[in-house]
């Protein structure tokens, strides 16, 4: 069934990522797409790995940003997947009953057998987390690792999204968003995290917290010292520098 | 958006086919058609065959077809879903009111009614699915589902000057409703485009990174080095140039050339004259509904472009 749950969902799972210390490393893109690859949402797409023009479908990707000029310039990496938004619209616009939001705890899936692959849930998604999956036939999205959360035969602290559990910079969090005393909600009050284009209206349940001022280029030491020409070193150094 | 044949082939087709069922309903209602068997063939046959013609284009957008039934069950929520349920819903009636006319020579007047009706609610429906989608501004806008009810509307009359002729039945009444017919309905397409042309960005690519105000963003490492079905299905580009002069085409070959023909026929009188010129505005107004229709995904624009690249949609 394609209505949205009546209530709010009572948990809202979801992730903050961290601008500030995602390095764009892709492992939580990578580890995505081999935990994915085998679990509930797989097999996902993986067409000519090693050729010329590699495609395939992903349920995470990071792109890299170089964000204002001058001094002010900074590199800004920025993880896009599903935000699970409360106000789903892929989810209402799906006429076959494949998307679907979770009552229990706001995750948005998609049961492939239902779905027909009309690609409408990806046109109405402002944020581009869902890709129809060129070998399957269906739409693929983020899970939240459904399968991996809940899985009480995992130990506790494997219970969390492949994405979150593989970041090395420790950028991604996991966790109940509704929780307003939680890690979560505390992380976001504290570092001022934003919700994406809110003027659109879905509601989406990750956050994103934005980079930490840096120190004007000024009062940094300078990058690199110059080398010295005098004394012993100096002439080791003309020697073997030529 | 990408264009993709089959939506453009369905909406255009089906379109047309909904427009025809509802003109030659609510004509042979009114009186302006015989309820002759061979009236009622000559314009609920092509109907229904451009209808079919347009279905069978839109499995071909569904990668898994053969699931398609499912598409009925949500039409709580769904536009998609109601156009299928409305589709499916106007046959019985139009097959009704086929049978009744083209088997007995007579118009029960509550199939021509709900067949029209019909026609109305699945055309609008289509629109419904375009219009609601925020991410896509140029859709997302009050006057798309009055434009594909309107555009469908005139060329079911056009269609309708041509059925006409081709069984001999005076068409004067239906030429003189195809004009204004046409004059809306490319009226409301102009102001569609205008609208979408200086419409403000809904979204920048610094709100779509959550860093608000700290423009310029630049993307300077795509997430993938090649292409992908995201890209191929959001980043389809055309050249501004060319979108202006494709729809001068467009209205010259929706507008000026149907009225000019359906003009002749008017003036010219006699069945041949009036037969020719109907398939001349037909096939004129054919073309220019496929170049608009290719124009309204080519146009388009949806936010997740903000991610790869452009500074606003």
């Amino acid at each position: 069934m394609t209505a949205l749950p009546d209530r709010p969902p009572a948990r809202r799972l979801g992730l903050v990522i961290d601008l500030d210390t995602c390095v764009g490393c892709q492992a939580c893109v990578i580890a995505c797409k081999a935990w994915n690859s085998g679990g509930a949402a797989g097999p996902l797409a993986d067409a000519e790995p090693y050729g010329r023009r590699p495609s395939g479908t992903w349920l995470n990707r990071v792109h890299g940003f170089e964000v204002g000029e001058g001094e002010d310039g900074r590199t800004v990496y920025f993880p896009r997947s599903c935000l699970h938004c409360e106000n789903a619209a892929c989810v209402t616009v799906c006429p076959t009953g494949a998307s679907y939001k979770r009552a229990e705890d706001g995750i948005v899936l998609v049961d492939a057998s239902r779905c027909i692959g009309c690609s409408l849930c990806a046109w109405a998604c402002p944020y581009g987390a869902r890709e129809l999956d060129p070998a399957s036939g269906v739409m693929k999205k983020c899970t939240l690792c459904v399968d991996r959360i809940h899985d009480e035969r995992l130990p506790p602290e494997e219970r969390e999204p492949a994405c979150v559990a593989v970041c090395p910079a420790r950028a991604r969090h996991f966790g109940d968003l509704a929780d307003p005393e939680g890690p979560l909600a505390r992380l976001v009050a504290e570092r001022g995290g934003v919700e994406l284009l809110p003027e659109l209206g879905y509601r989406p349940t990750n956050r994103y917290l934005p980079p930490r001022p840096g120190r004007p280029l000024a009062a940094q030491a300078p990058l690199v010292e110059a080398p010295s020409t005098a004394g012993f070193l100096g002439w080791v150094d003309r020697l073997l520098g030529g | 958006m990408h264009p993709a044949p089959s939506l453009i082939a369905f909406t255009t087709l089906a379109g047309a086919g909904y427009g025809l069922l509802a003109v030659w309903s609510l004509a042979g209602l009114a009186g302006l058609v015989p309820a002759a068997p061979r009236a009622g063939a000559a314009g609920l046959l092509p109907a229904l065959a451009l209808i079919g013609a347009g279905l069978l284009a839109s499995r071909f957008h569904l990668a898994r077809p053969e699931r398609a039934l499912l598409a009925f069950t949500q039409w709580r929520t769904s536009w998609l879903s109601r156009e299928a349920v409305a589709a499916a819903a106007t046959f019985l009636p139009a097959l009704v009111l086929a049978g009744f006319w083209i088997l007995a020579g007579r118009i029960p007047p509550a199939a021509a009614l709900l067949a029209a009706a019909g026609a109305v609610v699945t055309v609008a429906c289509t629109g419904q699915i375009y219009a609601v989608l925020r991410p896509i501004p140029r859709w997302h806008q009050p006057l798309t589902t009055p434009v594909f009810l309107a555009l469908a509307g005139a060329s079911g009359a056009v269609l309708a000057v041509l059925a006409a002729a081709l069984v001999g039945v005076p068409g004067e009444p239906l030429a003189l409703a195809a004009v204004p017919a046409l004059a809306v309905a490319w009226g409301l397409k102009l102001a569609w485009w205008q609208r979408g042309d200086r419409a403000a960005p809904v979204a920048t690519a610094d709100r779509a990174i959550g860093l608000a105000g700290r423009a310029p963003v630049r993307l300077v490492e795509p997430p993938h080095s090649s292409g992908g079905w995201l890209v191929d299905e959001t980043g389809y580009r055309v050249a501004r140039r060319h979108a202006a002069k494709l729809r001068r085409i467009a209205l010259a070959a929706g507008l000026v050339v149907p009225v000019l023909f359906l003009a002749l026929g008017l003036l010219s009188g006699g069945r041949l004259a009036a037969a020719t010129s109907g398939l001349a505005a037909a096939m004129s107004l054919a073309l220019a509904l496929a170049i608009e229709r290719w124009l309204f995904f080519a146009e388009a624009r949806h936010t997740v472009r903000l991610w790869y690249g452009e500074a606003a949609v």
